[in-house]
């Protein structure tokens, strides 16, 4: 199979609280700014993949005549999988210049839906969660960490230690919302959200968007910015309901997504230089390591309290803060991915030296489903 | 417990005999006639095995305290805090429910801890099986 490359990705020209712009006016706004960064307009692009919006609103809005579309859309994680289709869809000759955007007006609501888990009262979340109270993500993805802290002996400091190191990467990216560096005990101190999660434990809610433009390998070396190739990709899905987790200490999608991935990258986890596992809550770096085999089971947390994920550590984890401290908007995938690039173009703020091979870990829905992409920035 | 009237559920055909059942008090699992698979949430097929020919019984209503969170956060039906649960059942498929009849705190609420099913009365039409502790521990 011929190889894929990322030739333009960008994110919105203003991240955190954008009250100037709706929510097709990020994912447009991306999108400017990728085709800017790849020397395109949107006369060069034959292919569309998003979600949150339908490609046939984005097609439209930014005047585009697709002849290939995907509209998967099984939460943050879409971004990833629409990846990996777009690699296949271009490898199979389905189109050439794929544009994949991002836009969600999370924090100010302006031209967005109702961001609601679960839909009407006749669906099964309907009929076998909603009536038990929860309110949302923080009280939905957060349900099985009790019994991981149980089996295996995590502590509120260990779990807290996430939110700590990942401000510390926030604190060295001039975008990151929150830049200042935090203890274990500020964590600790911050308000309950819901037992046993505190609010620095919980992801932001912001505006914001973000876009990528992939091209066959071989055409790679005729755009402006330096390729980032797709070397590996894998998807799955789980559950709709987080209480229907087969094993609540273990991601499922995560591992079927990510075992694939990396075996088709043909890679090690001795090759990873970089990782981002989407982080809308601080339990879900540790169920990643695990799941994707880069710690033991019950040891991730000990890894990252041991400061093996901090800058300077051998595994770099969520280099731009993550969904804890940079930017959460809701579907928070694209923004891993654009950092993924940034680390292997070599433009990241807080940049790894070196990095030549990135890991980034997606997840939708609460635990429901994953995409996985292994990026490198040395052609085939 | 509640303000306002929870979110309720509306059955669907296939869910309408779980339903039916927490009216009459019992708590209504099924089993593949084929594999023996015991599931939750209904439908009518074997998750494990596809087979159509399933069966509905009453469950023991027996279960264990599996996972939760002490939620915080405002809610139109309920005074926060309150805990919303993962039960394991004694016949193996786990539920979200809500844990009656103990403190909503991490020390009352340990896991593991044996559960009974109990019902309440949320409207003419629905029942919802909710969770207590075995010997009514507060």
């Amino acid at each position: 199979m011929s190889s894929v490359a990322i030739v333009g990705a960008a994110e919105t020209t203003e991240l955190g609280v954008v009250p100037t712009m709706s929510q097709i006016q990020l994912h447009a706004d991306a999108a400017l700014n990728a085709l800017a960064d790849a020397g395109l307009t949107a006369a060069d692009i034959d292919g569309v993949a998003t979600a949150g919006e339908s490609p046939t609103a984005i097609a439209h809005y930014l005047g585009i005549t697709p002849e290939w579309v995907d509209g998967t859309q099984v939460g943050g994680c879409s971004f990833m999988i629409h990846v990996r289709h777009a690699v296949a869809a271009i490898q199979q000759g389905l189109c050439e210049t794929v544009l994949i955007t991002h836009g969600e007006s999370g924090r100010s609501r302006i031209g967005a839906g109702n961001f609601r888990g679960g839909g009407g009262s006749a669906t099964l979340a309907g009929q076998f969660e909603s009536p038990y109270g929860v309110v949302g993500p923080p009280t939905m993805f957060t349900l099985p960490v009790l019994r991981y802290m149980k089996d295996f002996g995590m502590t509120h400091e260990q779990l807290a230690m996430v939110a700590v190191v990942q401000r510390e990467w926030a604190s060295k990216n001039p975008r990151a919302s929150f830049r200042d560096l935090i203890t274990v005990a500020d964590v600790l101190k911050s308000r309950m959200i819901a037992y046993p999660f505190h609010l620095l434990e919980c992801c932001l809610v912001t505006d914001g968007g973000g876009a990528l433009i992939l091209v066959s390998g071989e055409r790679a070396a005729d755009f402006p910015q330096k390729p980032v190739y797709v070397i590996g990709t894998g998807e799955s899905v789980e559950t709709p309901m987080v209480s229907q987790m087969e094993d609540l200490t273990s991601s499922r999608a995560f591992r079927v997504a990510g075992q694939r991935a990396m075996k088709s990258a043909g890679i090690s986890h001795d090759d990873v230089h970089h990782m981002m596992i989407y982080d809308a809550f601080a339990h879900l770096p540790i169920y990643g390591l695990e799941d994707l085999g880069f710690c033991q089971r019950g040891e991730a947390a000990s890894f990252i309290w041991e400061g093996n994920t901090r800058p300077g550590g051998k595994l770099p984890l969520n280099t731009n803060g993550g969904g804890l401290s940079y930017m959460h908007s809701g579907m928070y995938g694209m923004y891993a991915l654009q950092e993924s690039v940034r680390q292997l173009r070599g433009i990241a703020p807080a940049q790894v030296p070196g990095a030549e091979i990135s890991l980034c870990l997606g997840v939708g829905g609460m635990f429901g489903a994953s995409g996985c992409v292994v990026m490198s920035n040395i052609g085939p | 417990m509640t303000k306002e009237s929870r979110p309720l559920p509306r059955p669907t055909p296939e869910t309408q005999h779980f339903w039916d059942g927490t009216k009459l008090g019992e708590l209504r699992l099924q089993r593949c006639a084929d594999c023996e698979h015991v599931y939750f949430p209904p439908r009518p097929f074997c998750p494990s095995c596809s087979s159509r020919s399933v069966r509905v019984f009453k469950a023991s209503g027996r279960g264990r305290l599996l996972s939760y969170v002490i939620n915080q956060r405002p809610h139109p039906a309920w005074d926060a805090p309150y805990a919303i649960a993962i039960v394991e059942l004694d016949e193996g498929p786990r539920m979200m429910s809500n844990i009656v009849g103990c403190d909503q705190t991490p020390e009352a609420l340990q896991l593991d801890m044996p559960l009974a099913v109990t019902f309440e009365k949320v409207s003419d039409d629905i029942a919802l099986p909710l969770f207590t502790p075995v010997g009514g521990a507060r």
